[in-house]
C-alpha cells in the first residue's frame, strides 16, 4: 500500500477538535461495591489515535465499552462531539467498533459482512458497492468478498473486521484488543497497517490493549490505566522517558529500581540514601528529606565502563549473562539489586562482559527518576 | 503402493504391511469386542422386531395354507363367472380338513376381514357338510347358502390367494381392494383413519411450534444468564425430565379437568362462570397443553446449547454497526440458531407424532393419536399385522420427514451439542 505525503498531512490538518470525546468524571461499578472505573476525566481530540494501555482488570475495556454504548456509566457523563451520549443506545452512536474475536458474522460473506452496517442505513446499493470496494483495498482484500469469515486466515478476518468497522465513515473507531489473537510477526505488521489506515483516513480511534509495545507503536497518545484511574496520559516517548509514578514506570519498558529515602534535596537534583550507598536522582514525585522513594532507571540510560562526566558510577558483580542477538543482557548485582539489567549491544568492545567479573556501570543522575514509594 | 516400489520389511524380514496389519488386528478385535455387547442388542431389539413388523404386516400366509388345494385349482379360473366343480371339490376337500382340526373358525375370521358375511355362510357349511354326499360338490355347496353361489364371495377367497398382502396398509389408509380388484376408498363414515393421520399431523405440528416459541425465549435467558441464575432455570427446564411421564400427566389431568385448578382459578377471577366452565381435558386442548410442557425440554436443549456457542460479541457487533436490537436479532442473531432450531424441531416433531401415553389419558376421543390405534389393535383387536402396518406407515412417515429436512435445511446443519 502507498501511503502518501499529503494523506498523512490531512491527518495533521484533522486535528481540531480538542474534545472530540470526553470522560467527564465517570465512575463504574458493577456490583455497587467496587469502582471499577473511579473519576475518569478524560479528552480525547478529533483524529487522534489513543490507547487506552492497562493490565487486565484495569478499567480499559469497561471504558471502551461505555463509549460504544454497551455499558453505562454508574456517574457521569461521556461527551461525543459536544453531546452527551448515555441516553443514546449503541447502534444511534455511529462508532464503529473492532472487537477482540473479530465477531465477523460467521453466516455472512465478507460483501454482506461489510454491507451489514450500509444496509441498515439504507444506502443504495451502488454507492454501498463502492464503498465496499474502497474499505476492502484499503486492507488489501480486494478479491476476497466473497469468502466466508471461516475461509479466512487470522490475520485476513482482522483485515475484514477493521474495513467492517470503517466503511460506513464513523469519525470514532473502537479496537478492543484486535490484535491479541495473532501471532507475534502478524501483530507487528497488522499494527503498522491498522496505524497507516488511521494516518490515511483520519479517523479518530481509542485502542485498548494490554500490549505495551502495540501501545507504543500505534499511538498519539496512551492512557495508563491501573486500579481505575489514568495513571498518566502522554505521548509514547513522553510515557517511556519520563514515567510520571512508579506503576508507569515499572509497566512500560523494562526498568531498574532503587527503594530508599531522600537525605538530600537541592538544584534539581537529590540523593537518595539506599541500604548500603547513596545515589543521586532527578526528584520527581519527592518533595523534601526523608520522604520514602523508588528509583527508576531504564537499562538502556546505563552505560558500562562509563566515562568521567556521568555522576553516578557504581560497581556491581555479573550474575548472568543471557544472549539475545543484536544485545546481550545482562543481570547485575548493583547495590545491594540483584536483578539490576543492562542491554549491551553486541559489539567487539564489549568483550570482557563474562559471567562473575566486577564492572562499574554509570548513568546520569537526570535519567534516574524519583518516583512515589512502591 | 505403486508396483515399482520395493516392498518394505521390517527389521525381522516380515513384509511392513502384513506386520503393520497384525499390529493392529489386536486393536480392532477389542474395539469389535467392545462395541459388540451395543451390536447385539441393537440386532436383537431393534433390526430384529423392525423386520418381523414389516413381514408381518405383509404376511398373509394363513389363508393360503389352510386352502391350498382351493388355490392351486383356482390358478385356471379367469374370475368372470362361478368356478367349476374342480375348484368346489378342491375347496372342500381343505374344509373337511380344517374342520377336522378345528380350524375353519379362524378361516371365517380371516375371510370375513376381506368381505362380510363369511361367517355365517362358514358355519352353516360346516354344519352341512357332515352329510355331504361324494361328487359334485358345486352343487351341494351352493345349496347351503345362496352367497355361496354368488361369484363375489368365490373372488374373495381368490383374493387371499398371494402369501403376502399390501391390504393392511389400505386399510391403514382407508382404502381397499373392491370386487374388480381396483383400489378405492371405503365409506366416508367408516374413514377412522385418515382422520387419525391427519390429527396426528396437526396436533405434532402445533405441539412443535408452541414448544418453538416457548422454548426460544428460554433458551435465550439460559445461553446469556450468568451461571448462578442460568444453572437454576437450567434445573427448572430438567426438572420435567426427572419426574415420571405419568406423573406428569396425571398431574395436569388434575390441573385441566373440569373441576379442576385452572377452572377454579378462570372461575375465581371472573373470566368463565362457574356452570359453564370449559372442557380442557379429554379433548385436543388437553393433548396439546400436556405434550407442548413434556416435550419442552427437547426443544430447549438443543436450542440451548447452540446459542451458548454463539459469542455476544456478535450481537454487540450487530448493534454497533448500527443495526437496531431487533435488526442485530432477526440478522445475526437469529440466522446462527437455526441449527438449533432445526434439531429441536424435527427431535419434537418426531416424538410427538408417536406420542402415546398422554394423548391416551388426557386426550378423550378427540385428542387421540395413530399411536393410540396401533397400541388399541395390538391389545384389543390382536390385529397384529395391521398394527404393524401402521407402525410401519408412522415410521416411514418419519423418515419422509427426515428426507425433506435434509433436502430443505441439510441434515448436517443439525447440532444437537
Amino acid at each position: 500500500m502507498i501511503f502518501t505525503a499529503t494523506n498523512v498531512l490531512n491527518s495533521k490538518i484533522i486535528s481540531m477538535n480538542k474534545e472530540f470525546v470526553k470522560f467527564d468524571k465517570v465512575d463504574k461499578s458493577y456490583d455497587g461495591k467496587v469502582l471499577v472505573v473511579k473519576d475518569l476525566q478524560l479528552d480525547i481530540a478529533e483524529g487522534e489515535f489513543v490507547t487506552m494501555l492497562g493490565p487486565s482488570g484495569s478499567g480499559k475495556t469497561t471504558c471502551l465499552m461505555m463509549l460504544a454504548g454497551f455499558e453505562t456509566p454508574t456517574h457521569g457523563e461521556i461527551y461525543l462531539d459536544g453531546k452527551a451520549i448515555s441516553s443514546i443506545p449503541p447502534h444511534k452512536r455511529g462508532i464503529g467498533m473492532v472487537f477482540q474475536n473479530y465477531a465477523l458474522f460467521p453466516h455472512m460473506t465478507v460483501y454482506e459482512n461489510l454491507a451489514f452496517p450500509l444496509r441498515v442505513r439504507k444506502i443504495p446499493k451502488d454507492d454501498a458497492d463502492k464503498k465496499i470496494d474502497k474499505a476492502l483495498s484499503m486492507v488489501s482484500l480486494q478479491g476476497f468478498a466473497s469468502r466466508m469469515p471461516g475461509q479466512l486466515s487470522g490475520g485476513q478476518q482482522q483485515r475484514v473486521a477493521v474495513a467492517r468497522s470503517l466503511v460506513f465513515d464513523p469519525q470514532l473507531v473502537l479496537m478492543d484488543e484486535p490484535l491479541g489473537a495473532l501471532d507475534k510477526n502478524l501483530r507487528e505488521s497488522m499494527q503498522y497497517e491498522i496505524k497507516h489506515i488511521h494516518e490515511s483516513i483520519g479517523v479518530t480511534v481509542v485502542y485498548v490493549t494490554h500490549d505495551q509495545s502495540e501501545a507504543l507503536t500505534m499511538s498519539n497518545r496512551i492512557a495508563v490505566f491501573n486500579d481505575g484511574k489514568v495513571q498518566q496520559l502522554s505521548s509514547p516517548d513522553e510515557l517511556y522517558e519520563k514515567p510520571v509514578n512508579s506503576f508507569v514506570a515499572e509497566f512500560i519498558g523494562e526498568n531498574n529500581t532503587f527503594a530508599g529515602e531522600v537525605s538530600d534535596i537541592s538544584g534539581g537534583k537529590c540523593k537518595v540514601k539506599l541500604s548500603n550507598a547513596e545515589i543521586l536522582a532527578n526528584p520527581i514525585s519527592v518533595k523534601g528529606k526523608g520522604e520514602r522513594t523508588t528509583v527508576s532507571l531504564r537499562p538502556e540510560r546505563a552505560l558500562i565502563n562509563p566515562g568521567e562526566k556521568m555522576d553516578n558510577i557504581h560497581a556491581g558483580k555479573i550474575e548472568e549473562v543471557i544472549y539475545h542477538g543484536d544485545h546481550t543482557r545482562v543481570r547485575i548485582n548493583l547495590l545491594g539489586n540483584p536483578e539490576f539489567i543492562l542491554k549491551v549491544p553486541n559489539s567487539s568492545s564489549n568483550m570482557d562482559i563474562k559471567l562473575g567479573n566486577e564492572i562499574k556501570i554509570g548513568w546520569n543522575s537526570e535519567d534516574a527518576r524519583a518516583l512515589d514509594p512502591k | 503402493m505403486s508396483s515399482e516400489t520395493k516392498q518394505i520389511l521390517t527389521t525381522d524380514g516380515i513384509p511392513l504391511e502384513v506386520s503393520l496389519k497384525k499390529a493392529e488386528r489386536k486393536n480392532k478385535i477389542k474395539a469389535f469386542l467392545l462395541v459388540a455387547p451395543l451390536l447385539f442388542f441393537l440386532i436383537i431389539t431393534y433390526v430384529f422386531p423392525i423386520g418381523d413388523m414389516l413381514f408381518r404386516s405383509v404376511d398373509d400366509k394363513m389363508v393360503t395354507q389352510m386352502l391350498p388345494k382351493t388355490f392351486k385349482a383356482m390358478e385356471n379360473w379367469d374370475g368372470q363367472e362361478l368356478p367349476d366343480e374342480e375348484v368346489f371339490a378342491a375347496f372342500h376337500e381343505d374344509f373337511i380338513k380344517l374342520v377336522e382340526d378345528k380350524r375353519e373358525g379362524k378361516l371365517s375370521t380371516q375371510l370375513n376381514y376381506t368381505k362380510n358375511g363369511f361367517k355365517s355362510i362358514i358355519k352353516k357349511l360346516r354344519r352341512a357338510s357332515k352329510k355331504f354326499e361324494e361328487g359334485n360338490y358345486k352343487e351341494q355347496i351352493m345349496a347351503v347358502h345362496k352367497r355361496w353361489a354368488d361369484v363375489e364371495y368365490w373372488r374373495a377367497i381368490q383374493r387371499r390367494a398371494p402369501e403376502f398382502t399390501g391390504q393392511k396398509y389400505l386399510k391403514g389408509m382407508d382404502m381397499y381392494v373392491n370386487e374388480e380388484g381396483k383400489i378405492v376408498s371405503v365409506e366416508e363414515d367408516r374413514r377412522i383413519h385418515r382422520v387419525l393421520w391427519l390429527r396426528t399431523l396437526e396436533i405434532a405440528f402445533f405441539v412443535t411450534v408452541f414448544c418453538f416459541l416457548m422454548a426460544y425465549p428460554i433458551a435465550h435467558l439460559l445461553a446469556t444468564l450468568p451461571m448462578k441464575y442460568s444453572n437454576l432455570l437450567m434445573i427448572c427446564v430438567l426438572l420435567p425430565f426427572w419426574t415420571s411421564l405419568l406423573v406428569r400427566t396425571a398431574s395436569w389431568m388434575i390441573l385441566l379437568q373440569q373441576q379442576g385448578i385452572v377452572n377454579d382459578f378462570f372461575v375465581g377471577i371472573g373470566l368463565v362462570a362457574d356452570d359453564n366452565r370449559p372442557e380442557m381435558m379429554y379433548n385436543k386442548t388437553g393433548s396439546y397443553v400436556a405434550m407442548t410442557q413434556i416435550l419442552l425440554p427437547f426443544m430447549v436443549l438443543p436450542l440451548y446449547s447452540v446459542m451458548k456457542t454463539i459469542s455476544p460479541s456478535l450481537m454487540r457487533a450487530g448493534k454497533s454497526l448500527g443495526g437496531t436490537p431487533f435488526v442485530a436479532f432477526w440478522k445475526v442473531y437469529f440466522p446462527l440458531t437455526i441449527p438449533g432450531i432445526g434439531a429441536g424441531c424435527l427431535l419434537v416433531f418426531i416424538l410427538a407424532i408417536g406420542y402415546y401415553i398422554t394423548p391416551a389419558l388426557v386426550g378423550g376421543a378427540s385428542g387421540t393419536l395413530i399411536s393410540n390405534q396401533i397400541a388399541f389393535h395390538m391389545k384389543s383387536t390382536l390385529d397384529w399385522s395391521f398394527a404393524s402396518a401402521m407402525g410401519l406407515m408412522l415410521l416411514s412417515g418419519v423418515l419422509v420427514i427426515y428426507w425433506l429436512y435434509n433436502k430443505i435445511v441439510g441434515i448436517d446443519n443439525i447440532k444437537l451439542g
